[in-house]
């Protein structure tokens, strides 16, 4: 039943001891403890003629970009061999999903990597979808209202990536600023889907809720601005010689050391290959939106700081391109019309906050014995999804993120597995580092941009 | 009046049978479509004497997509046909390497024989047919009651070359889950295998450094297999304890 096996070795190890041999006697049992010459150890230590430091460097080490742990052997200054400890952020998600129904699952997938909840949800969404063979009946609205939250996402995803990394190599303009600017793409959030983080909006089927009235001049008035404060951030970073003396050839990574570590996303592009699963192998309907791949030649920290703020420039052409279609698309619906699968009611505000909405409590609790009978079984059972597997990848702001979805036709996940971009870009980590100085260590890592969340899940 | 079996009409000419026309997706899939793994058992979580539903004794195949028969469809024959090809020039025993091919969904998934396991990616790489230059992930799933191949690690793959996906799939016993590691090919797989094996205790044979990487070093067994014993949560009442979520009634 259960798999408490020991590992191969240790039970060997614990009988016999090398260096305290044991022998029964008359007066009891008798250790004999043999050891090696320490005097001779010791000097020959010593006599070593270069001194290596072994740093332990997080994992609450505030320039790890959060609870990553880096091991460094040092020369002087010099690193000559980084590793990365992980798994202090490890919750168990994928195990938990297991346990809960196919909707309830998006509630826990949008806090793996919790800078870009929403490509966590859509991922799985999508996944699911393919699954049911749904995914021809998604909504346009829905669609439309799913590019158009990752897109701002992706906004609010690189400032952080930004401040963050300005932050950890000193330069807190570059933190103050970012954040700023993330907190009006939170207040858009915010005012859609109710919360800041971690929002579940996306839903197997289409998105939770329609539009709020007046969401369309918020987001019009952020993309003004946005227009504006943009180049704020080019102009304090793009040639400032600081900023470009720390970034400019540290963590180095070509298309080939890219490829065979897996890194995608800015990484990648910083190489100059041009992958975005958003135009190679589209997913929402990102094929039908004019923007364009953003690269950068250098393949190192600073390249990949030009692609992100360029990303953002392309994210706000897409968020603008959707914005003016949801205008065309008001009353639409944003729910698949299956109502074997559709989350029942449409949540709406009242006076003690967000719930049902009161007509359709009206219709399952005064109209229609039957409503109600179908309410309960999908809120409490959920749907059936047919036996199978899925992966349905897209580009996340740190490269290809993907959930490998597995049902064995019940109502609740038998597989949730989630390839997380953070979770292999890291792994570049020792490649970028080894050789250079320790300070350059935090911009190889900082340019990687891994949020813990998604690595350790 | 439904008539004995031996004379029931079917297809979909059948007479008198509206429902079938109506709603063909609920028509039992024809043998030899389906592979199964596994029943279950029952409907709403409640068994014994706790069962008033009369739904207890339900027992149904738990079935997924069955080997697929060519042709495969689109890029899927290309890709079989050099992969197949490639083996067979290697000579030995690796022209059989590839043993079921499941087309399902829109994606492509080859079952491959363990011991065969690192040349097929090599395979997968370096065929100018083939190219698939990215190791997108490694995952283990297991699978309790597919006797003989409990455990499954499922490697996904991508030609940027080509613009594909292809997924493969090994199942190894519980008793004995080796396998070899991808990593002499795929460096990226590093991490992804360790996982595999921190969650799974699926052991790849060749991988540089495999431990545990999210759990603690010295953590027992493998949390995400499905016979992992998971704990219950007490409650300030009377000793009470909240169930562990897999004893809990729930739907199944």
């Amino acid at each position: 039943m259960t798999t408490f096996e020991p590992g191969p070795g240790r039970a060997a190890g614990a009988q016999e001891d090398l260096y305290a041999g044991s022998s029964e006697t008359t007066e009891g049992r008798v250790f004999t403890v043999t050891g090696q010459d320490w005097d001779s150890i010791t000097e020959g230590l010593a006599e070593g003629d270069e001194e290596r430091v072994v740093v332990n460097m997080g994992p609450q080490h505030p320039s790890t970009h959060g609870v990553l742990r880096l091991i460094l052997e040092l020369e002087g200054e010099t690193v000559s061999e980084a590793r990365c400890g992980i798994g202090y952020l490890h919750t168990g998600i994928e195990k938990n999903m297991e346990y809960r129904t196919w909707v309830q699952g998006t509630t826990f997938c949008t806090r793996m990597d919790y800078l870009a909840p929403f490509f966590n949800e859509a991922t799985y969404c999508l996944g699911v979808e393919r699954l049911l063979g749904i995914e021809d009946d998604i909504p346009e609205k829905a669609s439309v209202m799913r590019v158009l939250m990752m897109e701002l996402n992706r906004i609010s995803s690189h400032l952080v990536a930004i401040a963050t990394g300005g932050m950890e190599l000193g330069a807190l303009t570059v933190m103050t600023i970012g954040f700023r600017e993330r907190e009006l793409v939170l207040d858009l959030f915010e005012l859609i889907t109710g919360l800041r983080m971690n929002h579940a909006f996306i839903r197997p089927g289409g998105v939770a809720q329609d539009l709020p009235p007046g969401a369309l001049e918020e987001i019009g008035s952020f993309v003004a601005l946005m227009r504006k404060r943009l180049p704020e951030i080019e102009a304090l970073c793009n040639a400032n010689p600081i900023f470009k003396a720390r970034l400019e050839g540290i963590g180095t990574l070509d298309l080939e050391g890219c490829l065979a570590l897996g890194l995608t996303g800015p990484p990648l592009r910083a190489t100059g290959y041009p992958w975005d699963l958003r135009k190679t192998q589209p997913y929402c309907g990102y094929e039908t939106y004019d923007f364009d791949v953003q690269t950068w030649d250098t393949a190192d920290s600073y390249g990949r700081f030009r692609v992100r703020v360029n990303e953002m420039h392309e994210s706000l052409k897409i968020v603008e391109q959707a914005a003016e279609r949801l205008a065309g698309l008001e009353g639409a619906p944003v729910m698949v019309a299956d109502k074997k699968i559709a989350w029942p009611s449409q949540l709406s505000i009242g006076s003690d906050g967000m719930g049902n909405s009161l007509d359709h409590i009206r219709h399952i609790m005064g109209e229609s014995m039957e409503g109600l009978i179908h309410h309960f079984k999908l809120v409490t059972e959920g749907f059936r999804v047919p036996a199978g597997q899925a992966y349905v990848p897209i580009e996340s702001p740190r490269g290809e993120l993907g959930a490998h979805v597995v049902s064995d036709g019940g109502t609740r996940p038998f597989r949730a597995h989630f390839r997380d971009p953070s979770f292999t870009n890291l792994q570049a980590t020792s490649v970028m580092a080894e050789g250079g100085m320790i300070a350059d260590v935090i911009v190889a890592i900082a340019s990687i941009d891994p949020v813990m969340g998604g690595v350790d899940r | 009046m439904t008539p004995p079996d031996g004379e029931r009409p079917t297809g979909p000419d059948a007479p008198g049978q509206p429902a079938v026309e109506q709603s063909p997706e609920n028509l039992p899939a024809p043998p030899g479509q389906v592979s199964s793994r596994g029943v279950r058992t029952g409907m709403f979580g409640a068994h014994g004497t706790g069962d008033t539903s009369g739904y207890g004794g339900l027992v149904a195949p738990v079935v997924f997509p069955a080997p697929t028969g060519r042709p495969f469809g689109g890029w899927f024959d290309e890709v079989a046909d050099a992969l197949v090809e490639h083996l067979a020039g290697l000579g030995g025993d690796h022209a059989h390497a590839i043993g079921a091919v499941v087309v399902d969904r829109g994606e492509i998934t080859f079952h491959v024989r363990r011991e065969d396991l690192l040349e097929v990616a090599r395979a997968l790489r370096d065929d100018p047919r083939l190219r698939f230059e990215l190791c997108s992930s490694v995952s283990g799933v297991h699978y309790p009651d597919d006797t003989g191949r409990e455990l499954h690690a499922v490697h996904h793959l991508l030609s940027m070359t080509y613009n594909r996906r292809i997924r493969l799939e090994v199942g190894v016993p519980d008793s004995d889950p080796r396998l070899p590691s991808v990593v002499p090919v795929y460096p990226t797989a590093d991490w992804h295998e360790r996982e595999a094996f921190d969650m799974f205790g699926l052991v790849f044979e060749g991988h540089p450094a495999l431990t545990r990487i999210l759990m603690p070093d010295d953590w027992p067994g493998h949390p995400q297999r499905k016979d992992y014993p998971l704990g219950g949560i007490p409650v300030e009442y009377k000793g009470g304890t909240v169930p562990p979520p897999d004893q809990r009634r729930s739907y199944t």
